[in-house]
């Protein structure tokens, strides 16, 4: 009995260690070497590509801390995306194009916007709390359709990259996608920091049972409101990219769809996992790209099969894979 | 701004009010009885509008068509609730939050393949065409009036079965506590069903009544979606006492928000910025009203579940 | 006189039309053993629920260690060193067993806003876990997941936790409940060990275990305490018997 106890603990921890370690580091891997293969292979479409897998996917690893981890289910995080986008796109309509300037004002105001709104949204729970997440969301999409100086419905032309100290590193497709790796690398792993702390600790134990741990003695909305603004601010630095990436900002980028993708995302890959939102982003933005080439109307497939998910593949892909490895695994 | 112009807008106010109401009435039992997210809400109230414009292109006459809306509404939810939703109704919050996305996503395309994009119309009503002269100037249309006629009479409606019938009693058991109303030998599933069904064929309702005075398209459910989440958030989940009461001001905030925003505005800045900042403040102010509600009361005004 | 640790006063309690608790007035001694006793709905986990914070009084106040903490909620009261377990078992299921209780000792050393470290490695958290969960006997259990132990070592789990919180007060809301005979016997002597250097409010129907540990048995009934009093006395109080006693001794 304690050795099959035994073997299953072996094995379930090398399974682990196999998620810890090997499968971020082969998914990082690939990233860094796809504008390699592109070259190799003369699809230069690909570095696109991949610069947009990566701006979402820096969204994707924020908003997998706060649901997979924290418990909270926020339909809201493409308004720190929209948030970041435009600051980069008002800044540059006035005059200021240095990422020096706009990446740092474009968080700041993320999280800003994230510790206001969330002083409210921590104080509800479950059903409230998704609704007003989706409620803020929408507040900013229509604040941004209103700004009829900056482009209103129709959105804003970002007129160049933003320099880095007057250099005009990020003009360069490759050199961008690079420096968004880079970004999605240590969102990444400030994530995966922030998970084992203390403070992840205390999330992780309000996510399973916030009635014991408010017995025990935490104040567990500081903390929840903690995770909430840092998710923002990472949302902001992925606005920050997507306006760089696409050079054009518009309000759909806060539409409650964009927060639906979003989550979309996080649970393909696999929901609390972290390599997980990854992994989902490429996947969601791929099938999107293929599925969109073969019918205009492609959400007609994608909606159902979201939902086969939802019944059949809980654990999103790397839940499958896994429960594969057990079942036909080695003997 | 003159007293007729703001009385016109009160009204306004109401019928949106109204409108939001029928649609937040399901979607707070449904929260409320069977803790479920059914963000696909808002397309069955889309569908109400397509189904009542494909139906009176059949038959050439308003109320058949209504009815027979009504009745494919039903329908159609309650095929949905049997293919997919009842297998999501133990499952957690996230994922009955994907899967409604995902049918949202369906049927918003799914219509626009079937109708196409452009946006259809509805006539109004033979009996119910024209305007009433509210004031000397003032016209506002008839058939405005009957929304809000309408709206007030299902509520009256609601409110009776509601609190004078079985089912109506077992209702707001279950949205009080739903495991002791089942552990009471209560079918449970039947009970879904019913609260289901009713709520659908309730924004099925408000689809087809709004259809003649908008255009009728694809994703057209889903701003009215939203504001009905605000609705019940507001009020309460699970109390249809909070979903009128929260319907009704909010419709009226919003409206009298967008309409005097800018004049508001201008007693105290300079005619430009005011025409600015007024439509983006009117936006916002129905979502800082939230806010301060929630801020002060997390469960919204009027909770259905006793503490 | 010393101070009482926990004082009740005229608490009052009603949902809707019906009164839970009926102007409860109650004192606990510091270092004794308070056992509330009563019928199934008589109140007493509302009480219990009351005195930790998580559903507001309406009227009356409770004061804790001489400050009033009426309106304090559940994780203030708790870092004061108000402690409880639950009737049904509130764990965390996914967390090991030591990190369930090393989350309690972490919350009485602050600093849990710190975003770095691996948490589960720090010795300063594990070492006073491991012995709060020695205390309860399930120190061989540290690292098994806490959702696969069995029922009794979960109720052990649970008395760790409020142990390792420090507590000046322990409320126990029927620790006995649904755990074999020869567990309930592990559980009183632990807490006769305990006896003394904890001041305890006992909410329990293993009266064996009651009389055993109670210095003071209070017996509510229909949210109002009927008698407060020695165990001698209470078990021979007619009132008492004929209203819950006479079910439940043989």
């Amino acid at each position: 009995m304690a050795g099959a106890a035994a073997a299953t603990a072996g094995e379930a921890g090398l399974l682990r260690a196999r998620r810890d370690i090997v499968l971020p580091a082969v998914v990082f891997l690939v990233f860094a070497l796809l504008p390699a293969f592109a070259m190799l292979t003369a699809r230069h479409y690909l570095v696109d590509t991949g610069t947009r897998i990566m701006v979402f996917a820096v969204s994707a690893v924020a908003l997998d801390l706060l649901v997979g981890y924290a418990g909270l289910i926020s339909f809201g995080q493409a308004a720190f995306i929209g948030l970041g986008a435009y600051t980069v796109g008002i800044l540059s309509a006035e005059g200021i194009g240095d990422a020096l300037v706009s990446l740092p004002v474009a968080i700041a105001i993320s999280m800003l916007f994230a510790f206001v709104t969330g002083v409210v949204c921590v104080r509800t729970k479950g059903v409230y709390f998704i609704m007003i997440t989706l409620a803020f969301g929408q507040m900013v999409y229509f604040i941004a359709t209103s700004l009829a100086p900056y482009g209103g419905d129709n959105g804003l032309t970002v007129g160049a990259r933003s320099t880095i100290a007057g250099w005009q590193v990020l003009k360069n497709d490759t050199a961008f996608y690079y420096f968004t790796l880079l970004c999605m690398l240590a969102t990444y792993l400030l994530c995966r920091v922030l998970i084992v702390s203390r403070f992840g600790r205390v999330l992780r134990g309000a996510s399973e049972n916030p009635t014991r741990m408010a017995t025990i003695g935490f104040t567990v909305r500081r903390f929840q409101l903690v995770a909430y603004v840092i998710a923002g601010g990472i949302g902001g630095l992925s606005g920050f990219l997507l306006a760089n990436s696409a050079e054009f900002v518009a309000p759909a980028y806060m539409a409650w769809q964009q927060s639906g993708e979003l989550i979309v995302m996080v649970i393909l890959g696999g929901v609390g996992t972290l390599d997980g939102a990854i992994i989902g982003s490429a996947v969601y933005l791929l099938a999107e790209e293929w599925l969109s080439g073969m019918t205009e109307n492609w959400q007609v497939i994608f909606g159902p099969l979201l939902v086969l998910v939802v019944l059949f593949a809980r654990g999103g892909l790397i839940g499958l894979c896994a429960w594969a490895w057990r079942r036909f695994g080695h003997a | 701004m003159t007293s007729t112009l703001f009385f016109v807008q009160v009204l306004n106010g109401l019928q949106l009010g109204v409108l939001l109401f029928l649609i937040a009435a399901g979607l707070t039992l449904v929260f409320g009885v069977m803790d479920f997210i059914n963000l696909a809400h808002g397309v069955q109230y889309m569908l109400g509008a397509y189904l009542a414009v494909a139906f009176y292109g059949l038959v050439g006459n308003f109320l058949l068509a209504l009815i027979l809306a009504l009745l494919a509404s039903l329908a159609f939810g309650l095929l949905l609730e049997f293919l997919v939703l009842r297998h999501l109704y133990e499952r957690d919050h996230l994922d009955q939050v994907i899967a409604t996305f995902g049918i949202i996503l369906f049927l918003n395309h799914a219509v626009r393949v079937v109708w196409g994009a452009a946006p259809l119309t509805l006539p109004v009503p033979d009996a119910f065409t024209g305007s009433v002269l509210l004031a000397p100037g003032q016209l506002y249309p008839v058939w405005r009036l009957v929304i809000i006629a309408s709206g007030i009479g299902v509520a009256v409606l609601l409110y009776l079965l509601v609190t004078h019938t079985r089912t109506g009693m077992l209702i707001r058991a279950g949205a009080t506590n739903a495991h002791m109303v089942s552990a009471l030998g209560v079918n449970i599933r039947r009970l879904f069903m019913i609260v289901f069904g009713f709520g659908t064929m309730l924004a099925g309702f408000a689809g087809v009544m709004i259809a003649p005075i908008i255009s009728v398209e694809p994703g057209m459910g889903t701003n009215i979606l939203i504001l009905a989440l605000v609705v019940i958030v507001i009020g309460g989940i699970g109390s249809i006492r909070g979903a009128f009461a929260a319907a009704l001001l909010i419709g009226l905030v919003d409206t009298l928000g967008r309409s005097f925003s800018i004049d508001v505005l201008r007693l105290v800045m300079a005619p430009s910025p005011a025409r600015m900042a007024g439509p983006a403040i009117a936006s916002m102010l129905i979502y800082v009203l939230m806010a301060v509600v929630l801020y002060l009361r997390p469960a919204g005004l009027f909770p259905a579940r006793g503490r | 006189m010393p101070e009482p640790v926990l004082r009740l006063q005229g608490l009052r309690k009603s949902f809707g039309s019906l009164v839970v608790t009926d102007d409860v007035t109650l004192d606990v001694m510091p270092g004794e053993m308070l056992a509330v006793i009563g019928p199934n709905g008589a109140g007493k986990t509302t009480l219990i629920n009351q005195i930790s914070g998580l559903i507001p009084p309406d009227a009356g106040t409770i004061l804790f260690d001489g400050a009033d903490v009426t309106d304090l909620p559940p994780e203030a009261r708790a870092l004061r060193g108000l402690s409880r377990s639950f009737q049904i078992t509130s764990i965390l299921p996914g967390f090991s067993v030591l990190e369930n209780v090393a989350l309690a000792v972490q919350a009485r050393q602050g600093s849990s806003l710190r975003l770095l470290g691996r948490a589960a490695n720090e010795a300063a958290l594990n070492e006073p876990a491991m012995v709060a969960l020695a205390q309860t006997g399930i120190a061989d259990r540290a690292f098994r997941r806490a959702g696969d132990l069995s029922h009794g070592e979960k109720r052990a789990l649970e008395l760790a936790i409020a142990l390792a919180m420090q507590p000046i007060l322990l409320l126990l809301d029927e620790p006995m409940a649904g755990i074999s005979r020869e567990e309930t016997d592990r559980q009183v002597e632990l807490l006769l060990r305990l006896k003394g250097k904890l001041t305890m409010v006992l909410v329990e129907h293993d009266m064996s275990a009651v009389f055993a540990l109670a210095d003071r048995i209070s017996v509510l009934i229909r949210g109002r305490v009927l008698r407060t009093g020695l165990p001698a006395e209470v078990r021979v109080d007619p009132q008492v018997v004929t209203a819950y006693l006479g079910e439940q001794m043989e």
